[in-house]
């Protein structure tokens, strides 16, 4: 049980201070100059990296959205899990296209070599472009959309980056079913949508959820870079919104939400993975 | 004085007894073989008396101290060959020499690791990494290296049992005639009545758990060396190989509970797959009896 | 005499990077109805081969095999192979994995009888308490007992069983081989078994096939076993005969399986 609890509390927690006093020892720090009679006469800021703000700022600065966190004050003042909610929703659907269309692409590549002949390269090719490339594309192709070609835009792009790696995990999971099952669908001569839903997805189901988790994590990262470019209220927009306003504290504070929830969504799909490669 | 003695040993995992009430005692230079069904506490035995398990209750004593962890005066074999895959035939040897022998000089522990790889008779393939190996080949380096480092014991936990039925007889003969010009002590742990036959002085079945025990030991008389087609003819063997299978099929019958249960086999007939589908009930055995009947 | 299963100058090539390879070359064997016939070799030797293609798992090369009057082209369930690894699909539990075959080859039966039918072969192979389990809560034994109920409760025309037992420790193996036996008299099938335990083929089979080594396999001799049935193991190992059948084909293993039979050699018939 203490083993327990400093291997996953006080060593993680030590970690954190130190990373944070690093950070604040190198952030900079407000100071006022004041003449010989003690009246301010400018204010400046001091330290190694003078306009990084320091963890009190930081903290100090972020607390109106953390208290709040779903107040709506504006179109880009609002609590910090409202703007991860509107982020959220956004990835929802784009990782629902992202999914719809990449299990039965893998599936295809998976059971067709001459379809993973033919796509393969250029799979290999499109998978490792950036979202920050695919999303003046996804502008052009909805620019006639009017008000909401940034919105599906943005769906485009996680859509498209998110897809990959469901693809071909897929893809992986379907070419390793074992000969054996396969043999026990030609012996019993199943029909192909009995061969389809009683081997072939539960023989892939590990290798699709595998793939499911890392889409994920490239949807989250896709959301933050469409944000940014579209100026949409969401985590990422905040961050890019805050940068224009040159509060850096609030830009610090906007990466930490980021990573907080990119964990929290990659911890729950594992929970689902190991859950179904427990049962399978 | 027995060589190793067990006195009342008894091992439970989480409240299930594995083995109860365990007597052994091993005389210097004997080779016993257990001999029992998978799944009972065989491995758990030879864990115990290798010290990679404690006891629960009773005492393991080697030459009259007890056994608290392992070390090298007990040479285990397990069934996987646990060799390190990026060393050689010979650096996986070489490297258990050095840890027990550090005193030895280079080419004294060098003469020693040849000998032992010309023993297992792979002297060709000293310089092979584990992966080209078979898996023949790899039990009989994991041998060479459990014998190089010179136990007073050796323990041997069903060291064949993934080999194919050739290879498993060619590595028995080995082992048997280096164990028997070695004059170790050994302890088999086999599923094979016929392995424990050829190599054994003594056999002791194992009973089924849980809380399985040793059985009654039988002594095996016969003349050394053995070779497996003469034993074929010998009446002693087909005895003691009848008496061991029969002692450990009567375990078993103990272990099976009848149980009553209503049990309905519908009278119906497959239906032809390769013809299209039909939809009418299933035809019927019966049926069919009757037809014939007509027929003729 | 017309045989149940004929197989008639059967031959298997595997294309291979260095040109095509011939692993069964004239085979011939046929089997009357009702039948237990082991064929034993060394690994490799390719009567696995043999046994896949009467099972319509790998195309054959050459010959023909007919059975029940029907020539062998694609598998199908009125052939119940049972594998060396139980070949449980693992996302489904024992009774499921039966009723799988169940629900293709009595599709026109009611739902009632269709469980019925599963839980009789489960419970005879003595997995009447645990059928609902999922292979990986089942032991290797209990796993292959559940790959012969499913063999079984298809009433297929044959059975054709490909080292069922192999890798089952020898203990293990004699109380299926036991299940077997039990089964096969009860539902008088004719089986076919593929099996390198010299003890096995003896204890089950009526002929045991000897194959030579591939590759170019092909039967080197057949020995009669006319041990009366029902077969008790321990009758057995007090028979003197079974001591002579056991050493003649342990010769033919060690010594007569690397020849084939000379041109004009048919194999010839030993009488036990």
């Amino acid at each position: 049980m203490n083993k327990f609890k400093f291997d996953w509390l006080i060593l993680p927690l030590v970690g954190v201070l130190i990373v944070l006093s690093v950070w604040h020892g190198v952030a900079g720090k407000k100071i006022f100059v004041t003449d010989a009679a003690g009246a301010i006469i400018e204010e400046k800021r001091i330290g190694l990296i003078p306009d990084l703000p320091n963890v009190v700022e930081t903290w100090t600065s972020s607390l109106p959205y953390i208290k709040e966190p779903f107040a709506k004050r504006g179109e880009m003042d609002q609590g910090i899990l409202r703007f991860t909610w509107y982020s959220l929703v956004l990835v929802a659907q784009g990782y629902a296209i992202a999914l719809i269309i990449g299990v039965p692409l893998g599936f295809f590549l998976g059971l067709s070599p001459t379809f993973t002949k033919m796509f393969d390269p250029l799979i290999q090719v499109l998978r490792p472009v950036s979202p920050l490339a695919w999303l003046p594309l996804g502008l052009v192709l909805f620019m006639r959309a009017g008000p909401e070609a940034g919105t599906y835009a943005a769906l485009f792009t996680i859509a498209l980056c998110g897809m990959w790696p469901t693809v071909l995990n897929t893809a992986v999971g379907v070419r390793a079913v074992p000969q054996d099952y396969l043999n026990v669908g030609r012996v019993l001569k199943l029909s192909r949508w009995k061969m389809l839903t009683k081997i072939l997805i539960p023989a892939t189901l590990p290798y699709m959820f595998t793939g499911f988790r890392l889409s994920l994590g490239i949807s989250w990262l896709a959301i933050v870079a469409a944000e940014m470019l579209t100026g949409r209220p969401g985590a990422g927009g905040f961050l890019w919104q805050e940068y224009n306003a040159l509060i850096y504290e609030h830009i610090i504070f906007s990466i930490l939400t980021i990573g907080l929830v990119g964990l929290i969504l990659d911890r729950l799909m594992s929970l689902v993975e190991a859950r179904f490669k427990a049962t399978s | 004085m027995a060589f190793l003695d067990l006195q009342n040993v008894s091992k439970s995992f989480g409240g299930h007894s594995v083995l109860t009430n365990v007597n052994l005692s091993i005389r210097e230079g004997e080779f016993v073989a257990i001999v029992g069904y998978s799944g009972q506490g065989k491995t758990t035995l030879i864990s115990m008396i290798a010290g990679l398990l404690k006891p629960d209750s009773g005492t393991v004593t080697l030459d009259g101290t007890p056994i608290t962890g392992p070390g090298p005066d007990r040479g285990l074999v397990f069934q996987n060959y646990s060799l390190l895959p990026w060393l050689t035939v010979y650096e996986n040897i070489a490297l258990a020499v050095e840890q027990v022998f550090p005193q030895w000089d280079a080419p004294t522990r060098q003469a020693h690791v040849d000998k032992y790889i010309a023993m297992v008779k792979l002297s060709h393939a000293k310089d092979r990494l584990p992966k080209q190996l078979s898996g023949g080949m790899r039990q009989r380096v994991s041998v060479a290296r459990t014998l190089a480092i010179q136990p007073r014991i050796l323990l041997l936990d069903e060291p064949l049992g993934a080999l194919d039925a050739l290879t498993r007889a060619t590595l028995q003969d080995e082992i048997g005639g280096i164990c028997q010009s070695e004059g170790k002590t050994v302890i088999l742990i086999t599923n094979s009545v016929d392995e424990a036959l050829l190599l054994a002085d003594r056999i002791i079945p194992l009973t089924i758990g849980p809380g399985a025990t040793l059985g009654e030991t039988v002594p095996v008389n016969l003349a050394r060396p053995r070779n497996r087609t003469e034993l074929n003819h010998d009446p002693e063997f087909k005895r003691l190989r009848a008496q061991v299978t029969n002692q450990l099929l009567s375990f078993n019958s103990t272990r099976q509970t009848t149980l009553t249960r209503k049990l309905i086999l519908p009278d119906i007939l497959p239906e032809d797959l390769d013809k299209p589908r039909v939809h009418r009930p299933p035809r019927r055995l019966s049926e069919e009896k009757s037809e014939n009947v007509t027929i003729a | 005499m017309s045989k149940f299963l004929e197989i008639t100058q059967l031959v298997k090539t595997f294309p291979t990077p260095k040109g095509p390879l011939t692993v069964v070359r004239d085979f011939d064997l046929g089997l009357k109805k009702g039948e237990f016939i082991t064929v034993i070799g060394h690994s490799g030797c390719g009567k696995s081969t043999v046994l896949s293609m009467i099972a319509g798992l790998s195309d054959v090369t050459g010959g023909v095999i007919v059975l029940a009057g029907k020539e062998v082209t694609n598998a199908g369930p009125d052939r119940g192979v049972v594998f060396q690894a139980p070949c449980l699909l693992p996302w489904f539990t024992a009774f499921e994995n039966v009723m799988l075959g169940i629900d293709q080859v009595y599709y026109t039966a009611s739902k009632l009888e269709r469980t019925q039918i599963a839980e009789y072969y489960l419970s005879l192979v003595g997995l009447a308490d645990s059928m609902h389990k999922r292979p990986g809560e089942l032991s290797q034994g209990m796993r292959q007992r559940c790959g012969i109920a499913r063999a079984f409760a298809l009433s297929p025309k044959m059975l054709l069983l490909d080292e069922p037992f192999g890798m089952l420790d020898s203990l293990t193996k004699f109380e299926l081989q036991d299940v077997l036996l039990n089964l096969w008299q009860r539902d008088q099938k004719t089986a076919l078994m593929v099996t390198h335990d010299v003890d096995e083929a003896l204890y089950l089979s009526d002929r045991v096939v000897m194959m030579t080594d591939g590759p170019e396999a092909t039967v080197g001799d057949i020995l009669e076993v006319k041990f009366p049935r029902p077969r008790t193991r321990r009758q057995l190992l007090e028979d003197p005969e079974y001591y002579r059948l056991r050493e003649y084909l342990i010769h033919f293993l060690n010594e007569r399986s690397h020849h084939r039979p000379g041109k004009n050699g048919q194999p010839a018939l030993a009488h036990a």
